[in-house]
């Protein structure tokens, strides 16, 4: 049992990638035999991140050496000091990401079952499903620059077929070709980066590199790359032109796991900006950058979302709105790293910015399964030919508000905890942030007002039923966890969200569990 | 001047490439644009490991002198064989895109808006 325990990271990313390779072979014996396969999958994977989170905080940073005589020899006796093999890190922080990812797909695999029922082509949804979670799980689990740039490929790849996946007269098409150009081509900036790091210090491991790091001219242009291709990847606002087409045209369940999909790449932009170059670089410059692309993001977001008038575009727009949330509250963690401030609130604004990312890909996750709910039922996106659903769709129309109000920063919902914690902080950072912070909440809670009374509320326009159990089941799981979060956001912050936060600033630590001593 | 000459080779690569993926009004010449920022990277790996009168590094009855880095060799032999894939899918949405629009300009390829 205990030599079980030390290969649950390595099981997390091989589960998911080889049950995804065997499902069509399932599939050809029976429809029922596969969709158990594939929920006994991710239930697998949520339950073993469920079990790494337990090991990190018990346990500390876990190491796993792939091909390795043994799991934890990260430097070889005969290597030199070199960690010459490809190791998984998984601190607490990447351990908080693989639950929140493995957690939306489990709700948007079983989400599926009924939603994607009957279209030619289901069991290589499920496979292409099943590769995108391996490759979300990779990218943030992973401690070596190179592997982390072929999860990102097998996400994006995964990801890209699966927006594609309702041809739709070729519109999704045209949407999956702009996302998939955009994923390869910010991949291919990020390896130009990695490419360099390696001419200059010999190593890909980032425990490694990081502790080489001499901050050199090169290196600032490394930071440049990373920065430009991971923002990009993440929807932030300069470079946010994919996310309503990719979000919007996708089918729901797959809308709601590219929001994990996003946060993986903003994982490794957070991930670079403090464990690959930390102190040692001008943080207060690279927080103060990563607070403007959050404020750009949250306003151009917010605003853009007002004027739409398809439900899934139009909360396309709020996804890119609140990753200005996490990128302003981590980005004033960044600025003050280092400095006495940063205990007084950076901290804070970190855990309120890091809590953001789970409550992030709960809420909207649901959003987006109520939105494919609904176009499930009326076979249309726009909000203008929509209302008085709430007739009729009870449960939908419950978890619709319950996302609804989360999003906006309502009061029980996780939401608020969330955003509470971002504007006590970065109001003692910088008050005008704050105060921008609030006012796209309310013209986040203003958008959504709309979209519930033009799809929701009214007379009884059409004669349609609730939809059926399984979808229903995918957005329960969402709207549990969301009220669970809301009401007691203590535990959250205490088990996942604190420790993740102290693992993100802490770079020290992250070195020396690949490079020992300390 | 001529140990950068791969280096300049990288840029010159790379500047056609974001040329073609910026102004070229076909979908295929913008894949084609990925495809040569694909190969000029993986050019720019491949040169960095190179070392001038290096051998293959094979350990087994190698010659007791320098060897070239097999790092950036195993990092572009990955990066090959994912750019075949992004090529070939980038490629398959180009097919699928002229069977519904009737055409691969990207000025008319645009149903998506707002």
């Amino acid at each position: 049992m205990t030599e079980f325990i030390h290969h649950i990271p390595a099981l997390i990313i091989v589960i998911p990638l080889l049950w995804g390779f065997a499902t069509p072979l399932i599939g050809r014996l029976s429809k029922k035999g596969m969709y158990a396969w594939v929920v006994t999958a991710l239930a697998i994977t949520e339950a073993l991140t469920i079990a790494q989170i337990y090991l990190v905080l018990t346990q500390g940073t876990q190491v796993y050496v792939m091909g390795g005589a043994t799991y934890n020899t990260t430097i070889p006796p005969d290597s030199g000091g070199i960690p010459v093999r490809i190791i998984l890190t998984v601190d607490a922080f990447s351990a908080f990401m693989a639950f929140t990812a493995a957690t939306v797909t489990l709700a948007g695999g079983i989400y599926s079952i009924t939603s994607e029922e009957g279209t030619s082509g289901e069991s290589m949804y499920y496979t292409l499903l099943l590769l995108m979670l391996s490759g979300m799980l990779g990218m943030v689990m992973t401690g070596d620059l190179f592997n982390f740039f072929v999860f990102l490929e097998i996400n994006s790849l995964a990801s890209a077929g699966l927006i594609a996946y309702r041809v739709g007269k070729g519109i999704s098409v045209e949407a999956a070709f702009k996302y998939a150009i955009i994923s390869s081509v910010g991949a291919l900036i990020y390896l130009f980066g990695v490419g360099i790091l390696y001419g200059e210090y010999d190593a890909l491991n980032l425990a490694m590199v990081a502790s080489r790091m001499q901050f050199t001219g090169l290196d600032k242009v490394v930071m440049a790359l990373f920065t430009v291709a991971l923002a990009m990847k993440a929807g932030s606002v300069p470079l946010h032109y994919w996310v309503p087409d990719a979000y919007g045209k996708a089918p729901g369940a797959i809308s709601a796991i590219l929001v994990t999909a996003s946060q993986a790449s903003l994982y490794a932009l957070f991930r670079v900006c403090f464990s690959l170059f930390g102190l040692g670089s001008n943080t207060l410059t690279t927080g103060w950058f990563l607070i403007s692309l959050g404020l750009l993001s949250m306003f151009v977001g917010v605003t853009m979302a007002l004027i739409q008038t398809d439900i899934k575009r139009l909360m396309a727009y709020h996804a890119i709105s609140q990753t200005g949330y996490m990128l302003l509250g981590v980005g004033v963690g960044l600025a003050t790293l280092g400095t006495a401030a940063f205990s007084q609130y950076g901290l804070q604004a970190m855990e309120g910015g890091i809590f953001h990312i789970i409550n992030h890909a709960m809420y909207k996750g649901l959003l987006f399964l109520t939105a494919g709910a609904v176009i499930y039922r009326l076979g249309t996106s726009d909000l203008n030919k929509m209302g008085g659903l709430a007739h009729n769709m009870k449960y939908t129309t419950v978890f619709f508000m319950i996302g609804a109000l989360s999003i906006a920063g309502i009061p029980p919902f996780n939401g608020f905890a969330s955003k509470l914690m971002i504007y006590e902080s970065t109001y003692l950072f910088n008050p005008i942030l704050s105060i921008i912070a609030i006012v796209v909440s309310v013209l986040t809670l203003a958008s959504f007002v709309k979209v519930f009374h033009s799809a929701f509320m009214g007379p009884k326009l059409y004669d349609v039923k609730e939809v059926p159990k399984a979808m229903l089941v995918g957005m329960a799981i969402l709207t549990s966890l969301i009220i669970l979060f809301g009401l007691f956001p203590n535990i959250a912050i205490q088990y996942l969200v604190g420790p993740a936060a102290k693992a993100l600033a802490n770079q020290a630590a992250y070195i020396s569990s690949v490079m020992g001593g300390a | 001047m001529l140990g950068n000459l791969p280096y300049i080779t990288v840029v010159i690569v790379a500047g056609i490439g974001i040329y073609a993926m910026m102004w070229k009004r076909n979908l295929i010449k913008v894949v084609i644009g990925v495809s040569l920022l694909e190969s000029a990277v993986n050019l720019f790996l491949v040169s960095l490991g190179y070392r001038a009168g290096g051998v293959a590094p094979i350990y087994t009855n190698a010659p007791s002198t320098k060897m070239v880095l097999p790092t950036p060799q195993a990092l572009t032999l990955t990066s090959i064989v994912i750019g075949v894939a992004v090529d070939a899918l980038l490629l398959s949405f180009c097919v699928v895109i002229y069977r519904h629009y009737g055409t691969l300009d990207p000025r008319k390829v645009r149903r998506l808006r707002g």
